[in-house]
């Protein structure tokens, strides 16, 4: 079926099957593989994605249901050519190391920030413990927040 | 001129003899502590490309006309095909082609649950998933072994039984005055990279294969291919650039990329193979469970008498036996030591390398029982480590290459005297105390790697070689050895990697083996190309070379005189200078080992069972530090490893079927970012004046050992309570507690 949908502020048309995730459209339709695949069931964090400016796990949910709707990926978190500032923190700190989980890591930290400009240890653990790091050890993302919430 | 020598090589503490060719001229080490740009903060080069989302993981690669596989695996631990199907595999949607057990590495007599049967390739993955469905199979359930002792007992071993002995162990339990026996256990851990293990293979006509692979070791994927398929090895190329975390489980290619290969000459099309999460957890390696039997005796001033452990690796089908044993043979200065280590062959997934292997496992039972000493000597557990310091490698009477253990340990002090005022925050239900552990691990790496170094009319430099960056940020680290040799600012460097075809040979990046095997190779390519660029300058400018010297992106004279890089560079218009340059040999004679020590601070609720770890001390000695940034981050990415292999993380297999119950990331519980305790890293940044002309050692593996027993520790501080076995879940914590009141004489410890 044919589904039209908003991806990082541009209207996009996919070819979908009923039981196609979103991240499986994005990332194998829409050219836009950012969000990654570390589960594709809901428990690592890495395909976060804002719908309608709700995080949610891309894989999660059907693209169908997506229809008419606004996603906004990785790729649009960046204002141009510019790094968006909870990702030039991220590159400061040394949160990043493989960098499979960051994408995850900046749509939900983005997300934190846009509802706690000033998050507390507390609050940054409950919003970023669904997206699991197995390189960093969390305290560098722990250092991102703190810097992005600042800047 | 090039001269053959043969020197030692080490892997994950595995040593081999090699020939290798090196360069004459032999560069002296920097001096001590942090230049322009090496032992300086640098954030890695290619952050922003990740953090954007732009970085092209093997995950990401798309070919025109790429299929997808998919892989029937066995779901029992042992059993025979008797019958198998494919027809309604083949003809469902999309399907391009369906391989049996017949074609290798495929098997219809699967040793262990997930060993693959049958693999399909069809348009997408979830086509392929579908018609590996449809393959129908009839069974022969056969008895699996699943049990390591059954195992060594029936003697069904991966390997001989390791045994080493020096001194006489009988001897020095005569002259005890103390001794001390437990039983430690470490379970299964799965490494749980967060890009799976995957791989795309495309053949260019039947002699040529392109492999693009999650991987740690390009040119081991490479050569294995080769081999594999009867192809020089020059007609396999292998690249990976952007690699989503391996840990040890990724050194090699392993059944998904066999099989992708299979496929892509069946199909005529590129087949990307990548596991799924469940795949992954089933049958991508594993750090294999221990039992561990060990006994110490020293004397009332605690000097040690003997050690002895006997180690039962559960390895698995296949794999190899872990040097359970190594830390005992290694740690502390003792005449009389003997080990056995014994690999079980059981019918359960092969275990792989993984951060440390064996070392973590060895350290937390040898580290636990250096503690249990010191409680019954009641020595300090600090001052027992101290005592029994050793000076040199008492395996073979090598000294080491460096050794700043005492450093390390001097700097645990303030940490350690912690003891009173954290004991003193315990109350009724929450019991806190702090706990130490020792570590040795190898981390020397060794030749053969190669480097070059091109500088264009621009001014820039690329290092160009054939290593992989699997997330640790070494490319940052190469980016800044080479830009303090040719004086250039760090972002004037750009580092080419990832790809066989397009640079030299470079070592694995396992074994903690990536900055100490390639650093000295991009140095001294860097400085071929340096002075090279001296040469020249000297000519042009009218100097004598030994005045000229690279800083800053200019070639500056002692007599005041200063001109631009591209300057010179410049001249050559599209020419390019080109420098080369390769690893010497390790320090012969000598031993090159890394030592650390880390202090942790836990609570303990002694009703739940609950641990909280509150806060860990990493104090390592690796030698030169090129980028303290990446290397904290690589210390706190062990010591979260490590917190999960202590608290949380085990693979669990049904005991009667042998059946994985921990397939996914609900059921298999890796550290979260709720679970971070306050992490405090301090490296003793002294290079090994031995090791090479940079004197840096590896980093990856130490801060991940002596995590656990560092734990363990603080909980017997804490509560008087043995744990020893691992993970400390709140049973296991409950179970401990209970066998301590048991025994009343222990329980004022840390009350
Ligand atoms: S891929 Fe969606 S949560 Fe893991
Ligand atoms: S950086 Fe590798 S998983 Fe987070």
């Amino acid at each position: 079926m044919k589904i039209e949908l908003s991806v990082n502020g541009e209207r996009k048309e996919a070819d979908v099957w009923p039981g196609e995730s979103l991240l499986f459209t994005l990332r194998e339709k829409l050219g836009l593989p950012g969000s990654k695949n570390a589960c594709e069931q809901g428990e690592c964090g890495s395909c976060s994605v804002l719908l309608d400016e709700k995080l949610v796990c891309s894989c999660l949910v059907l693209t169908a249901q997506a229809q008419g709707h606004e996603i906004v990926t990785v790729e649009g978190i960046a204002e141009d050519d510019r790094l968006h500032r909870v990702q030039e923190a991220f590159v400061q700190t040394g949160a990043v190391q493989c960098g499979f989980c960051t994408p995850g890591l900046i749509v939900a930290t983005v997300d934190l920030l846009a509802h706690r400009p000033e998050p507390s240890d507390d609050e940054i653990r409950e919003a970023l413990s669904g997206n699991l790091c197995r390189c960093t050890g969390y305290q560098k993302i722990f250092d991102a927040v703190r810097l992005a919430a600042r800047a | 001129m090039a001269r053959l020598i043969r020197t030692e090589k080490e892997v994950e503490g595995r040593y081999t003899e090699q020939w290798i060719v090196v360069d004459e001229d032999v560069l002296e080490q920097w001096p001590a502590g942090p230049l322009e740009t090496v032992g300086r903060p640098v954030p890695r080069a290619d952050g922003g490309q990740r953090a954007r989302g732009e970085a092209r993981y093997t995950a990401d690669i798309k070919l025109p006309g790429m299929l997808h596989a998919a892989i029937l695996r066995s779901p029992h631990a042992k059993a025979r095909v008797r019958r198998i199907d494919t027809g309604r595999a083949r003809r469902a949607p999309g399907v391009r082609a369906v391989l049996g057990p017949e074609t290798g590495p495929l098997t219809d007599e699967p040793p262990y649950e997930g060993a693959p049967v049958a693999a399909v390739a069809a348009e997408t993955s979830e086509q392929a998933r579908t018609a590996v469905s449809l393959i129908e199979v009839e069974w022969e359930r056969l008895e699996p072994l699943l049990d390591p002792e059954e195992a060594v007992r029936r003697n069904e071993l991966i390997d001989e039984p390791n045994r080493e002995e020096r001194g006489e162990v009988e001897r020095g339990l005569a002259e005890s005055d103390a001794v001390v026996e437990a039983e430690y256990r470490t379970q299964t851990v799965l490494h749980n990279s967060m890009e799976t293990h995957q791989a795309i293979c495309e053949w260019d006509g039947d002699d040529r294969l392109t492999v693009y692979i999650s991987t740690q070791f390009i040119w081991g994927v490479r050569e294995e291919v080769a081999k594999r398929f009867g192809l020089p090895e020059d007609h396999v190329r292998v690249v990976c650039r952007f690699m989503g975390g391996g840990f040890g489980s990724k050194n090699g290619p392993g059944d998904y990329t066999y099989v992708a290969a299979e496929l892509a000459r069946a199909t005529g099309r590129p087949v990307k193979c990548a596991l799924t999460r469940r795949e992954e957890n089933l049958d991508s390696g594993n750090r294999n469970s221990t039992i561990q039997r060990l006994r110490v005796g020293a004397r009332s001033d605690g000097t040690l008498t003997f050690l002895d452990g006997e180690f039962v690796n559960a390895t698995g089908w296949d794999g190899w036996l872990a040097s359970t044993g190594g830390p005992m043979r290694l740690l502390y200065a003792c005449e009389n030591v003997r080990t056995v280590e014994y690999g079980a062959k059981l019918n359960t997934p092969p275990m792989a390398a993984f951060r440390a292997p064996g070392f973590v496992e060895g350290t937390f039972g040898l580290e636990c029982l250096l503690d249990e000493l010191a409680a019954k000597l009641e020595i300090d557990p600090l001052e027992l480590r101290r005592r029994n310091h050793s000076t040199h490698d008492a395996v073979d009477e090598r000294p080491f290459s460096s050794k700043q253990l005492l450093e390390c340990y001097r700097r645990a002090e303030p940490h350690w005297e912690r003891r009173d005022e954290v004991r003193a925050r315990s109350d009724a239900t929450w019991k806190r105390g702090v706990g130490l552990a020792s570590q040795v691990w190898y981390g020397g790496g060794g030749p053969p790697s190669y480097a070059w170094v091109r500088i264009g009319g621009d001014g820039r430099a690329a290092v160009i070689t054939g290593m992989q960056d699997i997330g640790t940020g070494s490319a940052t680290a190469m980016a800044q050895i080479a830009a303090e040799e040719l004086g250039l600012p760090v972002d004037r460097i750009e580092v080419a990697l990832g790809d066989s075809a397009r640079g030299p040979y470079a070592t694995i990046s396992a074994g903690s083996s990536t900055i100490p095997s390639m650093g000295p190779a991009v140095r001294a390519a860097a400085a071929d190309a340096a002075r090279q660029l001296i040469e020249i300058a000297a000519q042009r400018y009218d100097r004598e070379e030994r005045v000229l010297s690279l800083k800053n992106g200019q070639i500056v004279s002692s007599d005041g005189g200063s001109w631009p890089l591209e300057e010179i560079t410049g001249l050559l218009e599209s020419g390019q200078i080109l420098g080369k340059g390769s690893r010497g040999p390790n320090p012969t004679g000598m031993r090159v080992l890394t030592f650390g020590v880390q202090v942790a601070e836990v609570a303990v609720d002694v009703e739940t069972g609950e641990v909280v770890v509150e806060k860990i001390v990493a104090i390592h000695d690796v030698g030169r530090v090129i980028n303290p940034l990446g290397a904290s981050s690589q210390v706190e990415g062990g010591i979260i490893q490590g917190l999960g292999h202590t608290l949380s993380e085990e693979r669990l297999l049904d005991p009667s079927t042998g059946g994985n119950l921990t397939q996914t990331l609900d059921a298999y519980k890796i550290p979260t970012i709720a679970d971070v305790p306050e992490i405090v890293t301090d490296l003793v940044d002294v290079p090994d004046e031995h090791l090479t002309n940079l004197g840096s050692k590896g980093l990856g593996e130490p801060p991940i050992i002596p995590t656990a027993a560092a734990i363990a520790n603080a909980i017997r501080d804490a509560t008087g309570a043995d744990v020893r076995s691992l993970p400390i879940t709140r049973e296991e914590m409950l179970r401990a507690l209970r066998e301590a009141s048991r025994q009343p004489a222990r329980e004022e410890v840390g009350a």
